[in-house]
Parts: C-alpha cells; sequence; structure tokens
C-alpha cells in the first residue's frame, strides 16, 4: 500500500541489490521479451526514472493457478515484479491487510491514482442469482469488478477464466459466468489484454508486465486481444517433436515404443496445432519442461472454449448438433454409408424396372 | 432444359472444351484432397526409425495444399468460364427456383426417381434435381472447403500472412469461438459432404447414361449430347 514515487532502481537498491545485479536483470528481461541487447539499456533507463505503477490483482471465480504460476515467474523473479517493479496495492492472496483494512484499499486507489493504475483480473464473474456465487465483502464480485474497471488505465485479463470463461463457465455453466471483456463489454471501454492459458506461464505473465511499465504502451495484440509476443504462434510451430510430426512418427498408445522415443503426440489427442501459445519456447518452471515435453499431449488450455472441445486424448471435437455426441468422422462414414446402401437399392429397383419395361415391349 | 424444343434434334454440343478439362481435373483434385484429408486428421500407423529417414506426414501435407491450389484456382477458372462461356455453363451457378417450369420439371424428375414415372424427361443440360443438388451440394460445399481451407492454411503460413488477413480473419467469427479446432471439424465434415456429394453423382450419371433418353457420361468427354430417340 504505497503512493510513493519511488523508482523501480530506488526500491532496488533499498532492497540491497546491487547495481551489476540490477543490469543483470534489466538485460535477461531484455532477453524475455525476445528484445535485442540495447533495449537492456532502455529497460534499466526506465528503471531508473519512472515511479512504480499500482496494480490492483482482483480475484474473482478461478483457481488461483494464475497466481501459483505467477509466483514462479523465473525472469524476472516475481519477487523482483511485486517488490520493485509494480506497487501491489491489492491482491487478497499475497497482501497482508484482510477484511475491511483490504476493501478500503481499493477506494483509496480510485482515490489517489484515478485512470493510472493497472487492473489485473484473475478468474470472472458470475451472472446468475446476481452475481452471488462469488461474493466479496458481502457484495458480488462483479461489482467490485465494475467499479475497478470504471477507473483503470489499463485491464489485464489474467488465465483462461478472465479470457475466455474456462472451466466454471464450460456447458452448463451453471453460475452463467461470462469472460471479463464481455461483462464489461457495452460498460468499461479500457484497453484489455489478455493473457489466457490454465495457468498462463509465468515469464509471460511477468513478461507483459515488464513490457508494459518499461515501454510504457501496450503490448502489441493480435485479434484475440493476446500480446503477439507470446501468443502469435502455435505450440505445434516450435514443438521439438514436430520433426517426428512430418515423419509421421507418432504416439499410438500410452505405453508403445513411440512413446519411449518421444514421438509426436498428433494421434493421442495433442492440441498443439491449434493452441497459440509460447510454452514450446518460453517452457515452464524456469525452462526445465513443458506438458509435451513430459510426455502429455497439450490439453489447449489458452484456447477459447477448451474444455468443451472434446476429450484430451483426441483431436475431434463432438459436434452436439445431431442429437447426439458424434464426431465429424463419425457423422460422415454414417451418411456415406447410409447413401451406398440406399445407391445399391435404388439401383437394383431401377435393374428390375428396366428388365419389366423390356419384357412389356 | 425444356423437353418441347427438342423433338428431333439428334445431338446438342453442351459441354466447351474448358469445362470438360476443368471437370476432369477438378475430380482428380477432389480425391487427392480427400484422401490426404482423411490421413490428415487420421493418419497412417506410425513410421519407425529415425525422423530423418521420413517425411511422410511432409508430403501428404504437401499434396493437400497442392490439390487445394489445382481447386482452388480451377474452381476460380471455372467460374470465369460461367462468364464467357455458353449458356450451359452458368447452370452450374445458379437454381432458377422463381421459375414456375423448373419446379414442374423438379417434381418430374423427382417421380422419374421414385419409380412413379415411366419415361424420364428430355434435357440439353442438367436436369432441375441435378441442377439443384450440384449447386447446394457441389458448388456452396466447395466455396466452403476453399474458404476453411485457405483459412486452415494460415495457421501454418502464420499470423499477418495472407491467408491470415483474407480468409482466418473473417472466418474464424463466423464458427462461434476462436478456437480453430472447431473449423478443422467443419472442414472435416465439408470433406464428407463432398464424398456423399460425389457416390450420389457418379451413380447418378452412370443411370441415367443407362435409363434416360440422353447420353451422360461420355458427354462430359466429347462435349455432345446425343438424344436416344427423336419424340
Amino acid at each position: 500500500m504505497s503512493s510513493s514515487v519511488e523508482t523501480f532502481y530506488e526500491v532496488m537498491r533499498r532492497q540491497g541489490i546491487t547495481r551489476r545485479s540490477f543490469l543483470k536483470y534489466c538485460s535477461l528481461t531484455a532477453a524475455a521479451l525476445g528484445l535485442g541487447p540495447a533495449y537492456a539499456n532502455k529497460i534499466a533507463h526506465a528503471m531508473e526514472t519512472k515511479p512504480r505503477t499500482p496494480v490492483i490483482w482482483l480475484h474473482g471465480q478461478e483457481c488461483t493457478c494464475c497466481s501459483e504460476s505467477f509466483i514462479r515467474s523465473a525472469h524476472p523473479l516475481a519477487k523482483d515484479v511485486v517488490l520493485s517493479m509494480i506497487s501491489l496495492d491489492y491482491d487478497d492472496l499475497l497482501m497482508a491487510a484482510a477484511g475491511h483494512q483490504a476493501e478500503a484499499i481499493l477506494e483509496e486507489t480510485v482515490e489517489k491514482h484515478k485512470g493510472n493504475y493497472i487492473l489485473a483480473v484473475e478468474g470472472n464473474a458470475p451472472m446468475n442469482q446476481e452475481g452471488m456465487s462469488c461474493s466479496i465483502a458481502g457484495k458480488p464480485f462483479s461489482e467490485q469488478l465494475l467499479e475497478m474497471a470504471e477507473h483503470c488505465k489499463v485491464i489485464i485479463s489474467w488465465g483462461s477464466c478472465a479470457s475466455w470463461g474456462c472451466v466454471q463457465a464450460a456447458k452448463p455453466n451453471p453460475t452463467q459466468s461470462i469472460p471479463v471483456h464481455t461483462f464489461l463489454a457495452g460498460k468499461v471501454d479500457k484497453p484489455i489484454i489478455k493473457v489466457p492459458g490454465c495457468p498462463p506461464i509465468a515469464e509471460v505473465m511477468t513478461g507483459v508486465i515488464t513490457y508494459m511499465l518499461t515501454f510504457d504502451r501496450l503490448p502489441e495484440l493480435d485479434r484475440q486481444g493476446r500480446p503477439k509476443m507470446f501468443y502469435s504462434q502455435r505450440i505445434h510451430d516450435k514443438c521439438y517433436r514436430r520433426p517426428h510430426f512430418d515423419a509421421g512418427q507418432f504416439v499410438e498408445s500410452w505405453d508403445d515404443e513411440g512413446a519411449r522415443k518421444g514421438y509426436c503426440l498428433y494421434k493421442v489427442g495433442c492440441k498443439g496445432p491449434t493452441t497459440y501459445n509460447a510454452c514450446s519456447t518460453v517452457r515452464w518452471n524456469e525452462g526445465t519442461s513443458f506438458p509435451i515435453q513430459a510426455g502429455h499431449g497439450c490439453i489447449g488450455c489458452s484456447e477459447e472454449g477448451f474444455w468443451d472441445k472434446g476429450s484430451f486424448y483426441s483431436r475431434d471435437i463432438e459436434i452436439n448438433a445431431f442429437g447426439i455426441e458424434a464426431r465429424a468422422d463419425d457423422v460422415g462414414v454414417a451418411a456415406a454409408a447410409t447413401l451406398g446402401v440406399a445407391v445399391a437399392a435404388h439401383a437394383a429397383i431401377s435393374a428390375v424396372k428396366a428388365a419389366q419395361k423390356k419384357g412389356d415391349e | 432444359m425444356s423437353e418441347q424444343n427438342l423433338t428431333g434434334v439428334e445431338k446438342v454440343y453442351v459441354y466447351e472444351a474448358p469445362v470438360r478439362l476443368w471437370h476432369w481435373v477438378n475430380m482428380f483434385a477432389i480425391i487427392v484432397l480427400g484422401v490426404t484429408g482423411y490421413f490428415i486428421g487420421n493418419p497412417l500407423p506410425t513410421m519407425s526409425g529415425e525422423a530423418s529417414d521420413h517425411y511422410l506426414m511432409g508430403w501428404i501435407r504437401f499434396l493437400h495444399f497442392a490439390a487445394a491450389y489445382i481447386f482452388a484456382i480451377g474452381f476460380a477458372g471455372r467460374i470465369y468460364w460461367a462468364i464467357v462461356g455458353n449458356h450451359h455453363a452458368r447452370e452450374l451457378f445458379y437454381v432458377p427456383l422463381w421459375r414456375k417450369s423448373w419446379w414442374l420439371g423438379f417434381i418430374d424428375e423427382l417421380k422419374w426417381y421414385a419409380f412413379l414415372k415411366k419415361e424420364p424427361g428430355k434435357h440439353e443440360g442438367h436436369n432441375p434435381m441435378a441442377q439443384f443438388s450440384m449447386f447446394f451440394m457441389f458448388v456452396l460445399g466447395s466455396l466452403m472447403m476453399i474458404i476453411t481451407g485457405f483459412a486452415l492454411y494460415a495457421e501454418g503460413l502464420g499470423a499477418g500472412s495472407w491467408a491470415d488477413i483474407m480468409f482466418l480473419s473473417w472466418v474464424l467469427p463466423l464458427f462461434g469461438d476462436s478456437n480453430t479446432l472447431t473449423l478443422h471439424a467443419w472442414h472435416a465434415m465439408g470433406m464428407w459432404l463432398l464424398v456423399i456429394f460425389a457416390i450420389a453423382h457418379i451413380y447418378v450419371a452412370v443411370r441415367e447414361d443407362v435409363m434416360s433418353r440422353q447420353s451422360m457420361v461420355s458427354t462430359m468427354i466429347s462435349g455432345w449430347r446425343y438424344f436416344k430417340d427423336k419424340r
């Protein structure tokens, strides 16, 4: 809870971080953002001169996996982000204050930093039962979200819940939860950055924040509103198992030779070819691994409606239009087979009719 | 298309050379697209050994994309020919639902196929039922496949590519959400639509050749429609 105008650098020095470590950190951040070496100086300069930006981090209907991911960021370290780069004024998971004290911070922030704070939203708001499925301090979360969104500078939708709806918005969506951009549409006109994933990659989360603070502008977004620098390529495009895909070498079942040799997981339902995220390049836990490297197909967690797109172990989505759940190929084969039988029957009758006609003549 | 004015006529030149050429090139393209497309969705049994020894999926996908270009360019060329070619070349691209004579012919054909009529009508070009299914299944089906196909192609070319700007950008919102898995499923359904069309098309063409009052299969080879009687 700070209204100071300390710069990032001052705070870092105060915490006993040497200038050498500070510059190292700047270069690592530049590298994490995919920027050239020249940008390390820019980042250093920005951090030396700019005041810290207040961040309000709200939690709606979610599982906190976004926060769990965030605090494991290695480049930059989450503690550096939280303690030095931003002024995390409100985050009910990480803050010391509780109860009325905590809620008072929200009002104070709106008062002091009107139009200047970043609103980070983890989770989404339910619409059913007047939003009471998720209430904070006795009020529906939707009210808190709307109030804070009205006065912020920019909104970050952390994770698939805030970006797309995720598990609680999956069919039949009992609480009628809707993603942040849908909820705010027509009510609040603020830029929204979607950082989907269940959870998003830690370095992607801190990278997005670092970029905004360093360059004082939003990262370039794609049509879906996701930062291009992390979401413009598919897992498949940079997957280290891609050569096996091109060669036609697949894992057919979980204990076969292909699985042991690390073949492509396409046939056991890998969603890599339709998932836009940075897992195959940035990876997880300090670049240690990612699902495909661990031998499991991508489940497409950063894509819209991924819970409702069929099994994690099949690439075929179920089409409900026919009253039963069926795969596209099942419907096709059934229709083609039915037609084949009909054609054969029709041909047989035609032949009989033709013979009769010949007989009549 | 009507039968009255065909009395005494022996043969009519219906399909000009570009139409015939397109028909057969298109047939090969569809066969390649269908087979390779099926194997993209449901790959062949795994290859053994080193990845560097094989390029099976690579070739299957290359063939699919190459045939897709032939299919799409052929379709564009066919539209061009509908404009500059004879009036039969235009029959593929519209269904005269506003014409009473067309509806009468359509019912007539239905009766013929339901064995309720002893003798079919005579037709210079497509009969009304053929025109109906050619347009709604084949023309619209092909168009849907070309559009969804290039939209999916954009995934490989990447964000900002021509296919991304020209196709994926507006096609994706049509399918409900931004998850391209849905688009893949519809593209697969489109293939089955064309497979169903092909089965019906081949059966009907052969049956008409045998049982109708005009030539059918050979017409798409020579261009001439011969009438079996002069009534």
